[in-house]
């Protein structure tokens, strides 16, 4: 169990806002590592550095060994890490089925193997089976979150990277997502998840990391994070 | 009978509006620009295939396939050194730089191949088709036009729709972060999407002059801006739109012509522009944005 991800010293500016701290963190192979916080902590930020929509100042970004804080985002994937985008931003004006075969974009090994994956995820989320000829602006918040999802799972990562999967969902469904999520994970993904619901996110992770205005406030494994006292006001409500 | 031959001419000139207006429509759906040198770029490629016929000998469609060939490199270069400097500079800029792209061309034909006009000699060699004992003559140019242009808008399709580079385009041009976490380079899809573009310029200059045979270094800019205008009229950004827009941009400029004034058609033109954006400012078949978020 090597560390897969691993996040050094990094800091990330907007104009001048100095929006990420000096953050480190790793996620180790097959765990479940939450970052939490609220809104405007700097979560979507890191979650673009990492997957290399947006570069940082300085600190190093590595995957699986190779450093990859200035590699183009197309790159990136291609190493096997995929971003679930916060909003899920599904192509809207393509079909259910055309946002998944984009996902297996960057898959050299023939339509026959990705049209069995197709299949696999159909059975996985049966809902976008029924929908696969349906534009993907037409789902329900949901469908499109499972959508999301979907399309990132069809190049076959090593790690998934969920920005705010809960995102504008009702609890049933978050349910379902987060029973999405810990499936893909006991197949063998490994899962950095960014979420401002932190009950849920804490109840599944293996450990947490706490952002607050650009920098880790506190870390730990999540069940001791979700007992802790501080944590429980800030973040739980109780 | 008549007013018969005059719709097939216009959907004729239609047809080239509409391969031009792709250009448009396609570079501002992936690259979020008006690329004002489009127009130009088919004149370059009309002088191309001029000179490919006239001055060296060539065979019409080889000089039309150098032409393309020579356009898409064009089109390549333009985007690589005129706007991929600018990218995330405001739309004014990129705006600004395509204009003078477009006096840059037109100039830099001046130079070359000077100011008077060149009487470009059609490609064509089909016979005109007569149908009602006489009384409708179809061009061969009017033929050759509308069939070129249909199977071109076919296959841009089938490209677009049906293959995955085509479907990387659809996904660059709604969102190009997502388009870029599923992998997909940007910088390369814009650049094909230039590319496209300017071969497609390349056939319409070919079937334009050859329909109206004189080629001189601003030979372009109307057509292009007719061509834009076709592109919005349509609703910019959408392919079918543009094809629509373009083919009744041409059927009602030709019908102008015949029954209101020769000298105002172009007003009458630009005037339906105008009301149409009035009436449905995304155009004709433009994206409405239902999303549920």
């Amino acid at each position: 169990m090597g560390e897969m991800l691993q996040v050094k010293n990094l800091n990330v500016f907007y104009g001048s806002i100095h929006a990420i701290k000096d953050i480190s963190f790793h996620v180790n192979e097959g765990e479940i590592v939450t970052l939490i916080g609220a809104n405007g902590a700097g979560k979507t930020t890191t979650m673009h550095t990492i997957s290399g929509l947006l570069k940082p100042k300085t600190g190093e970004v590595s995957f699986l060994g190779n450093p990859i804080t200035q590699m183009e985002a197309h790159k990136i994937i291609r190493l096997g890490l995929s971003q679930v985008p916060e909003g899920r931003r599904v192509f809207s004006h393509l079909t259910v089925q055309e946002n998944l075969t984009l996902g297996a974009y960057t898959r050299k090994d023939g339509s026959a193997a990705v049209a069995n994956d197709l299949e696999r995820i159909f059975e996985r989320l049966p809902r976008l089976k029924e929908r696969r000829k349906q534009q993907a602006g037409t789902l329900s918040g949901g469908e499109q979150q499972m959508l999301a999802i979907g399309r990132a799972l069809m190049c076959k990562p090593k790690m998934l990277l969920l920005d705010e999967p809960s995102m504008g969902l009702s609890p049933l469904l978050v349910k379902e997502i987060f029973k999405i999520i810990q499936d893909v994970n006991q197949e063998g993904v490994t899962i950095l998840l960014v979420e401002q619901n932190a009950k849920m996110a804490l109840e599944i992770a293996d450990r947490a990391y706490v952002l607050e205005t650009g920098t880790i406030k506190m870390e730990g494994p999540a069940d001791e994070l979700a007992n802790n006292i501080e944590i429980r006001k800030a973040y739980l409500g109780c | 009978m008549e007013f018969l031959s005059y719709l097939i001419n216009g959907i004729s000139l239609g047809s080239v509006y509409a391969i031009i207006a792709l250009g448009y429509t396609m570079v501002y759906g992936i690259a979020k620009m008006l690329n004002f040198a489009h127009g130009d770029v088919i004149m370059v490629g009309s002088y191309l295939v001029f000179i490919g016929i006239n001055q060296m000998g060539i065979p019409p469609l080889v000089a039309i396939i150098i032409s393309m060939v020579a356009c898409t490199l064009l089109g390549i270069i333009i985007e690589r050194f005129a706007y991929k400097p600018l990218r995330g500079a405001s739309s004014l800029a990129v705006l600004i730089t395509a204009i003078g792209v477009s006096y840059l061309l037109q100039n830099l034909a001046l130079l070359f191949w000077g100011s008077d006009p060149k009487s470009f000699t059609s490609v064509v060699t089909i016979p005109p088709l007569k149908l009602a004992n006489g009384q409708l003559v179809i061009s061969g140019e009017t033929i050759v036009t509308i069939v070129t242009s249909t199977v071109i808008m076919i296959g841009l399709m089938l490209f677009v729709n049906r293959t995955k580079v085509g479907n990387a385009m659809l996904a660059v041009s709604e969102d190009k972060g997502a388009a870029q976490l599923m992998g997909i380079n940007v910088n390369y899809t814009i650049a094909l999407t230039f590319a496209i573009g300017s071969a497609l310029a390349a056939v319409a200059g070919v079937l334009l002059c050859s329909a109206y045979p004189t080629l001189q270094p601003t030979t372009g800019a109307m057509p292009g801006i007719k061509a834009f205008t076709a592109a919005v009229f349509g609703g910019i950004g959408s392919i079918p739109g543009a094809m629509l827009g373009g083919v009744l941009l041409g059927i009602i400029e030709i019908l102008s012509k015949a029954y209101i004034s020769t000298q105002l058609a172009d007003a009458i033109v630009f005037a339906v522009l105008i009301v149409v954006l009035l009436v449905r400012p995304t155009g004709l078949l433009g994206k409405k944005i239902n999303e549920k978020v």
